[in-house]
Order: structure tokens, then sequence, then C-alpha cells
């Protein structure tokens, strides 16, 4: 009879570890997942030598399998077979997160590489206007202008619905109306970035016969970041003490007026972290934008009329632009520097948030 | 003791009508707003008139919105199937067999049967190799990370699902795909017996590339963040008590997982792979850059070609304009899209609602 106490916490009990208890089953030493490892790494090696194997990455994934078969194995024939089972489990588990994280670090780690070497003050100061794809210099400016002035039309039109739906929700909503609205705000949220660009396309620019401008972007960013705003802000409203909201009724307050002076004030911090990460959700959205804005070397500061720039069409057009040869590497170069500005700016936005809901969140409690 | 006393509490709840007599009683009309309280303060801004038109007012408001959100799904719905018309009358190919886009021709001559298998494969790759990664990440971070590690873990989760799509299309193209290629001519070389992972055409590696293979493992990579994310949710709500009992009884860490982890949390699970199915199925940009378009069903997934709706929509609108057959053929594909992402979510959230009301 095995008794099933984790290592940890026979390592926790002072005087157990020490003493073999017959209570507790043969175990692996606390070293044997190391063992395994460098047992997997060397034989891993061997064969790559043996095989004449060119990259490294068959070597690596190699040692990962035969690191996880032979822990599993070992554990086998020394805990039994629901240790290994366990073991085996735990294995995949940890392995699976290095699998998934490793390459997302990677990716941004990769970006920022290669998009640090283009970032100068006249990069962020100045239009690709008149630079050619085999010219030097050129910058985001205009994307930039293009970007900000976008995601901030966005963020008015969407905003404000947002948080009055999520009013509704949490405060006024029973029934089915209520049930419906909730319903569709969730499909909402899984509405195709490109639908949301076509549909636009189709209502304004085909119905009114419109020249692509700044605005009808902004218009489907926002149809993209309701539904966030929505569902990150009730939750926020949710927080807010039922005690408080019954303290204003009992004071004789009408229902809006708690809702406008208790309500909202005490969730005002959470509100606008839901709100930043809804804008920092849409910042990065390129395909409504192919459709709807079209994409200019110039500096154009007027969103209702025009092609107006922004950084993912910058990046678009000077991906399309490349000439596939390594020779010229400088449409590429602004490409990464566009990219990575607009990682900056979406990162910027979400440790922002975080950070503001960090800090506000003694207050509230 | 009777029920009485919980249900004048339960009236202070929102959305139940505030405790109190609706009329406003004398005192209150009494004070005009800003009038001063006896002992000479200002009133508070809580206190003053209550205006039942005011609540009538911003109840309105507020569920006024919540309508428009109707209206707009409504007119998504409504504007696409209006404008799409021109593709089902004016098409001379059957727009659900043919696999050729031609919509510029004369006559056009389009489909969307490659673009419809080109989406479903390259979302079917990325969901076999997503959940379970994110699975593993989601019990990772919920139940085998320490507290500390578990909460940086996951708002590096968080982030990453911030972290724009095309930024994720950029590093396929530049670093996945050069670097994939050894291992897809590996794959088609070995296991070419399986016809899916043959590829026929090609005779060295560096023909290897833009495949829907790599496409599936582009669109994994960027729905990982999110299906992980909403996994841990719901990993993490699962009840002390019941993993508890587990430990009791005796569990390895993996029994307690599969016995009380797991079971709680498969509707979130499957929800959470909707969601996941949803992104992949409507990802754009990072599609568009990783695949060479084909527009023909070709089952050898290491070969190079394949589309998706998405992808077809944005690399051809730049030809399509002006042309009004081919405009409503891109439409018919956001139309087609849009009815499938739709569906797909939908079953998501009424899993998810099933669940709820089972657990309440």
């Amino acid at each position: 009879m095995s008794r099933p106490s984790t290592a940890t916490t026979a390592a926790r009990t002072p005087g157990v570890s020490n003493k073999k208890s017959d209570l507790i089953g043969a175990r692996l030493p606390k070293w044997a997942p190391y063992g395994a490892g460098v047992g997997a790494v060397v034989l891993a090696l061997g064969l790559r030598s043996l095989l004449d194997w060119t990259g490294w990455y068959t070597a690596f994934f190699t040692a990962a399998v035969l690191f996880i078969v032979i822990l599993t194995a070992w554990s086998f024939s020394v805990e039994g077979r629901r240790r290994a089972k366990d073991r085996f489990a735990t294995t995949l588990v940890c392995s699976s997160f290095v699998a998934a994280i490793v390459p997302l670090v990677l990716i941004l780690g990769y970006i920022g590489i290669k998009g640090i070497s283009v970032f100068s003050a006249d990069f962020f100061l100045k239009s690709m206007n008149g630079v050619t794809s085999r010219q030097d210099g050129g910058g985001l400016y205009h994307a930039l202008v293009g970007t900000l002035e976008l995601v901030l039309i966005a963020a008015v039109i969407a905003l404000p619905i947002g948080i009055l739906t999520a009013i509704y929700l949490v405060e006024y909503g029973r029934g089915k109306f209520a049930k419906a609205v909730t319903f569709f705000v969730d499909v909402m949220t899984g509405v195709p970035s490109i639908v949301a660009g076509l549909f636009v396309y189709t209502f304004l620019l085909l119905g009114f016969g419109m020249r692509p401008f700044g605005a009808a972007g902004a218009i489907a960013l926002a149809i993209l970041m309701v539904p966030v705003s929505v569902r990150a802000s009730e939750e926020m409203l949710k927080l807010v003490p039922r005690d408080l909201r019954e303290a204003s009724y009992a004071l004789g307050v009408p229902k809006w007026r708690t809702i406008v002076k208790v309500v909202l004030p005490t969730a005002m911090s959470g509100l606008i972290t839901s709100s930043l990460l809804a804008i920092a959700r849409v910042a990065g959205e390129t395909a409504p934008l192919i459709l709807l804005v079209g994409y200019t070397a110039r500096i154009n500061f007027n969103p209702f009329s025009g092609d107006q720039a922004t950084l993912p069409m910058m990046v678009w057009d000077q991906l399309g632009k490349r000439s596939g040869t390594t020779s010229n590497d400088l449409t590429e170069a602004r490409a990464w520097g566009a990219a990575l500005t607009l990682v900056l700016l979406v990162l910027i936005l979400n440790v922002g948030a975080r950070l503001l809901a960090r800090l506000a969140r003694p207050k509230t409690s | 003791m009777t029920d009485d006393h919980f249900e004048v509490a339960a009236m202070g709840v929102p959305g139940a009508m505030p405790i109190g007599p609706n009329q406003p009683d004398s005192a209150d009309q009494i004070d005009p707003p800003g009038s001063r309280t006896p002992d000479g303060r200002p009133e508070a801004g809580v206190s003053g008139r209550s205006e039942r038109i005011g609540d009538k007012v911003f109840k309105a408001l507020a569920a006024g919105s919540g309508g428009l959100l109707l209206v707009v799904m409504a007119a998504i719905a409504i504007f696409l199937i209006w404008k799409a018309i021109p593709a089902f009358t004016g098409n001379s190919g059957n727009l659900f067999t043919t696999q050729t886009w031609n919509p510029q021709g004369s006559p056009p001559v389009f489909g969307m049967a490659a673009v419809f298998f080109g989406t479903v494969v390259a979302a079917f790759i990325a969901m076999i190799i997503a959940v379970p990664i994110a699975i593993g990440i989601a019990l990772f971070i919920s139940h085998y990370a320490s507290r500390r590690a578990a909460t940086a873990l996951g708002a590096t989760v968080d982030l990453l699902a911030a972290v724009p799509s095309l930024v994720f299309g950029m590093w396929g193209l530049y670093f996945l795909i050069p670097q994939t290629q050894g291992f897809q001519q590996w794959l088609s070389e070995y296991f070419g017996w399986i016809p899916i992972f043959d590829n026929p055409t090609a005779t060295s590696a560096g023909q290897f590339g833009k495949s829907l293979l790599i496409a599936g493992f582009v669109l994994a990579i960027m729905i990982i963040p999110i299906v992980s994310a909403v996994c841990r949710e719901v990993f993490l709500q699962v009840p002390q008590e019941t993993v508890d009992a587990a430990w009791a009884l005796g569990a390895t860490k993996w029994e307690m997982i599969r016995t009380a982890v797991l079971p709680f949390g498969r509707a979130g699970m499957i929800s959470a792979a909707m969601l996941g199915l949803g992104r992949a199925l409507g990802e754009t940009i990072a599609v568009a850059l990783v695949l060479n378009s084909g527009f023909r069903i070709n089952w050898h997934l290491t070969e190079p070609g394949g589309d998706t709706f998405a992808s077809t929509i944005a690399l051809k609108f730049g030809e399509a304009s002006g042309s009004p057959v081919a405009i409503a053929a891109l439409i018919a594909a956001g139309l087609f899209l849009f009815l499938i992402t739709l569906a797909v979510n939908s079953i998501a959230r009424i899993v998810i609602a099933r669940r709820k009301e089972f657990t309440a």
C-alpha cells in the first residue's frame, strides 16, 4: 500500500522524509528528472553524430521525446503505474508550456531585434512621402498619426456604447431582451475583423458611393471594440459591492443617480482598464483597414477625407513592395520597424491598463 | 423568521425595484437641488430631487445601446446578403462546387469550394495543435506553477493574446517558413505514404514553404494564448472541495486533475476551443502572408498553396475594385465566413450557457 502523499508534502514534514517509512512506496530519487534529462540529451547527441543529422532541431526534439520516455519508463519500473502516469502527465503539461511560451516570447524577441535597427529620431518624425523602396530613410510619422486618430475615433464611438450596454446588462438586464443582448455580444466578439470591414464597406462605401477614408476604418474598429468593451466593463461593474447600491437606494436616491454617482465612480479605475484593453485589442487590426482606409505615403491629418496611412497598413505596404531578393532590405527593415512600433504601442496600452488595475485595486476593496 | 426578510433584501439587487416607495416623499420634493442642509452645508451630490423621468431616460439610453448592438448584427447580415446577390446571379460557375476564382473574367467563374477547404483545413490543423497545448498551459498555470509564478505567467499569456496578428504573420513568413522547410521535406519523405503529408511536386527543400500546414502552425501559435486564457479561468474556478476530496482519496496529481479539474472544466474547454476556432477561421493577415494562392482543393498539405475566405478577401480586394461581380464575389465570401463563425460562436455560447444553468 503506497500512501498517496505527494513528494512535496513528504519533504515538508520534518523527520518523515529522512526515515524510510513503510507507508510510502518506492520513489525515484529527487534528481530523477534531471538525470533523465541529462541522459536524454547525451543520447540525442550520440544519435546526432551517429546518424549525421545536420540541424539542431531534430536533436532537440529527439532529446525531448527521449526525456519523456526515459523518465516514464524509469518511474514505471520503480514507482508503479499510477506514479508513472502522474510523472508522464506532469512532463507533458510542463513541456506543453515550454513548447508554447518559448516560441511566443521568441516572436517578440525576433521582432524586437529586427525592428530596433531601423529606429531613429527620423524614423518617428518623417513620412514615407517620396521615399522609394530602394531609398534609405523615411519614417512612420504619417502612419502613427493615422493609427492614433483612427483608434481615438473608434474609442469615442465604441466606449460609450459599450459601457452603457454593460450598465444595462448589469443594472437593468432582466428578461428576454437582456438575454438576447448578452448572447449577441458574445457572438459579436467572434465576428472576424475582415467581416466587420466588409460590412462597413458595403454600408458606407458602396451604399453612399464614398472613397476610402480614415473614419470608415474607425467605424469598423468600433464594431470590433464594442463587444470587448461590453464584456470587460460588465465584469468591472459586477465587482461593485451590492451594499453600496443598497445604501444609496435606502437614502431614497433614484436608480440612475445611484448608477452615475455611486456605481460608476466606484468602478471607474476598472472601466478605464477595460477601455484601454479594448483599445489595445483593435489597435493592431489590419484587415478592415485594407478595405476601408487605403494607404498613402503622405501625412494626412484629416480622417474624414482621403486615404490615410496606419501602422499595420504601412507594414503591409512595405511587405508588398519588397523585391524578394536579399540585396534590397530597406523595405523589410521599415516593415519590421513599423511592426515593432505597433507591438510596443499595444503592449504599452496593455501593461498600462494592468498597472492601473493593480494600483487601483486596494482602494475599491 | 419568514422569507419576507430576504425578499426585502433581494429588492436591493441590481435590476430589482429600489427599496422604498416609488413616489418621492415630501421631504424630497421640498428640497430643490443645490439647497443647503440645516447646518448650512450644501447638499451632497448623491441626494437631490429624485426625478423618475431621469430613470426612464437613463434606462432607455442603456437599453438603446444594447439594442444598437442587435441592430448592427442584423445590419451586417442584411448588407452582406444584399450586396452579395450579384455573386449568386452573375456567376457561370457553381458557387459551392467550383474551385477556380476568376470573377473578373467574362463570363465570371468562381466558387467557394477551394476557399472553404483551405479555411476549414487550416483551422482544423490549428485546433489539433493548439487545443492540447493550450490546455496544458492552463493546467500548468492553474495547478502546477507556484502562485507567484502563476500570476506572472498568466499576465504573460494575456499580453501575448494582444499581439497583433500581423506580427505573427511576419514571423511566420520570415522565421517559421525558412526554418521548417527541412521539417516539411522530412514529413513528405518519410510519411509521404500518408497522402496529406506527401508533396509530389517538390524535389528540394527550397520548394517547400507556404503550405496549409504552415498556415495551421501560425494559426495555432496565434490562438494558443486566447484558448489557454479561457481554460485557465475555468480551471481556477474548480471548487476547492472537489480538489480536496480527490487528494483525500489518495489521488496522484494527475488523477486529481483527471477526476476533479477536467470534468468541471469540460464545458469551458469546449467553448474555449470553439472561440479559438472562430479566431482561426476568421484570421486574415497572418494567413494571407504565409499562404500562396492556388484556388484548388489540394489534400497534399505540405504542398505550397491554399486560400481561406479571409485571406482571399484581403488579397483579391485590390484587383476586384471596379468590377461589381468581383466585389460581390468577395462579399459573398465574407457572408460565408460570417455565417460559419456565427454558427461556431453560437454553439460555443450555448455550451457555456447550458453549463451555467447546470451549475446554478
